[in-house]
């Protein structure tokens, strides 16, 4: 029958938008035709219960887990039973599910190796988008430094009368004198040029 | 040394005993290292202890019990070797609903059984005009607050499922479920009631205290394999969660632990919404003082695992169809709370400690001092609102009579 041959539907609850068109993406990319995003929990039983996935993807934040299990436990929204993906022997791979901050169920009777590949493709998706989301946080904390550091050479240039690169020599000085990094001591300089009114005259 | 633990939690009032053991220094004392991890759900609590993630956990009280039937989808089997304290729930109704109750009975207060008889009538005129039925929201199926909501439906002569719908709403989100007319009302563990209230949302119109007093809410759910293999720091762990119990249990320090509960790590909530659950001003001014206040940490064995608790929920399970009821079913329910590991720790550092594991419940209709391991030990009163008798000797007898 035609159902054996065609991959299972699969349905993404994440109400980030980003992380749930790159899960998307590639399981379309792998060949997945029936993908269907929700990122609204408002009405979640009804649109279950109109897609009636094989495979459910769900990320760990998601505080409607306990609701939704419920909903599949009771089985009146969905019309098959749907249980925990992983299987109880499986502790691997719902290890690598839980670090990575996913979790999937599956309707009764589909076979495990036929939604492995799913699992895999959201955890590593989602670790990506992690990796993606810790990069950007410190390139945002690198950019956020070199201001600082660019605000305090500027008011050690006004107020010493030096050029640029004697007062990052001056500010490295003082760091390493007093042990902390340039960033703090440029950013205590920051704050007390603040403090004392001195900032943009 | 230091033994590291990572424990889960929920923000909810009733995580306080192990908050404080972290932030007060109990803990390291008995030299343990504990990294509590805020959760969103308990089945994110039950994934995580099921991987190993959690050595122990914060957990609804039923959710052992559950887990050793096999009603969860792993075969982790947990344990309750500690209470982390009685009462903490309350249900609050919408403002829309609290009005009809009060046209047709002048219901007030906070008493269950006048609740449960205002919102019978209440119920009794929507069946007879044929009006939908109204929504209840609880936490998770397997809860004190799903199983008291039930049981107090049930003995004031309402169906539940049929007259009144119970759904599963995160606790975070009830408050705006009632203000948006979703659902009519709520059993929930504080702050949640108190944030209704305070959003205009709803009124508390009854507590747990009152429906089932000097009842289990929350326990300390620890993976079995790794109890027995680490029994010195489940030990240590336990004389660290009772001075900690010790020091949430003193009013004088009611004010400095709802102000560390509120803080941004745990349920980042201000702590006049934390407060009137500890200091028991949630049930008003007119509350009778001592017995029957709304959340017990420490006083009358709060932090006992009676089994004749973990037998009740049993009984409400079997109720709800979740599990039939057989003999060595009862037997895993019963063993699933572990009273003989609280008495061994806490007769070694001289805490008076109840003799029985299991006590007949609605038998203490006041405070009594009872037979202890030393010292004197205060229990009760510990009576369901309705009368009702919970003998665990007479548990098939029990689960007979449950009419729905």
């Amino acid at each position: 029958m035609a159902m054996s041959e065609r991959l299972p539907s699969v349905l993404i609850i994440d109400e980030n938008t980003t992380r749930a068109s790159i899960i998307e993406a590639g399981l379309s990319a792998a060949g997945h035709s029936q993908v269907t995003v929700i990122n609204e929990m408002h009405g979640i039983a009804a649109k279950i219960a109109l897609h009636e996935p094989d495979v459910i993807v769900i990320d760990l934040e998601n505080p409607n887990r306990d609701m939704l299990e419920n909903i599949f436990q009771l089985s009146r929204a969905v019309k098959r039973p749907i249980a925990m993906f992983v299987d109880r022997s499986d502790k691997e791979a719902m290890q690598s599910a839980i670090d990575a901050g996913v979790s999937a169920y599956v309707v009764d009777g589909l076979r495990q190796e036929r939604v492995k590949s799913i699992l895999d493709m959201a955890i590593s998706r989602f670790n990506a988008f992690s990796r993606l989301e810790r990069e950007l946080e410190e390139a945002r904390g690198a950019l956020e430094q070199r201001k600082v550091i660019d605000q305090a050479k500027g008011l050690i240039m006004k107020s010493r009368g030096v050029d640029e690169d004697t007062a990052y020599k001056l500010l490295r000085k003082a760091a390493m004198n007093t042990n902390r990094k340039i960033v703090d001591v440029a950013e205590s300089l920051v704050m007390s040029a603040r403090l004392l009114g001195d900032e943009g005259k | 040394m230091i033994t590291e633990l990572s424990a889960g939690f929920l923000p909810l009032t009733d995580s306080a005993i192990l908050i404080a053991a972290k932030e007060r220094g109990f803990a390291e004392a008995e030299g343990i290292a504990l990294n509590l991890v805020r959760e969103t759900s308990w089945a994110n609590v039950r994934d995580k202890l099921a991987v190993g993630q959690f050595e122990i956990s914060h957990a609804l009280a039923p959710m052992p019990i559950a887990a050793n039937l096999g009603l969860t989808p792993f075969d982790t089997r947990l344990i309750a070797p500690m209470a982390l304290g009685l009462g903490g729930n309350a249900i609050t109704v919408s403002t829309a609903l609290l009005a009809r109750m009060q046209d047709r009975s002048g219901f007030s207060g906070l008493d269950a059984a006048a609740a449960g008889r205002a919102l019978a009538d209440v119920v009794a005129s929507g069946r007879a005009s044929g009006g939908k039925a109204l929504q209840f929201g609880v936490v998770h199926p397997f809860s004190g607050h799903n199983f008291e909501l039930r049981y107090w439906l049930s003995a004031s002569g309402i169906t539940p499922d049929s007259d009144i719908e119970i759904v599963i709403l995160p606790p975070s989100l009830m408050a705006d479920a009632l203000a948006s007319g979703q659902i009519d009302g709520y059993c929930v563990g504080e702050p949640w009631n108190s944030i209704g209230v305070a959003r205009g949302a709803g009124r508390i119109i009854t507590t747990k205290s009152s429906i089932w007093a000097s009842s289990p809410e929350k326990v300390l759910a620890v993976r079995e394999d790794w109890a027995r293999e680490n029994a010195e720091t489940l030990h240590a762990l336990l004389r660290a969660l009772y001075r900690s119990a010790e020091w949430c249990g003193q009013p004088s320090n009611h004010f400095e632990l709802a102000t560390l509960l509120g803080s941004s790590a745990y349920l980042d909530q201000p702590a006049e919404f934390i407060l009137p659950a500890l200091d028991g001003s949630i049930l008003g001014a007119s509350a009778p003082g001592g017995g029957r206040d709304f959340f017990q940490p420490h006083a009358r064995a709060a932090t006992f695992p009676w089994q004749s608790h973990a037998l009740w929920f049993y009984s409400q399970m079997v109720r709800s169809g979740y599990v039939d009821h057989s003999v060595a079913h009862a037997e895993t329910a019963r063993q699933s709370y572990r009273p003989d590991i609280y008495r061994t720790v806490m007769t070694g550092i001289g805490v008076p400690v109840p003799s029985a594991n299991s006590k007949v419940e609605g038998a203490l209709t006041e405070t009594i001092a009872v037979g202890a391991s030393s010292k004197f030990l205060y229990l009760g009163p510990d009576g369901f609102f309705d009368g009702a008798v919970f003998d665990p000797d007479r548990l098939d007898a029990y689960i007979a009579g449950q009419t729905d």
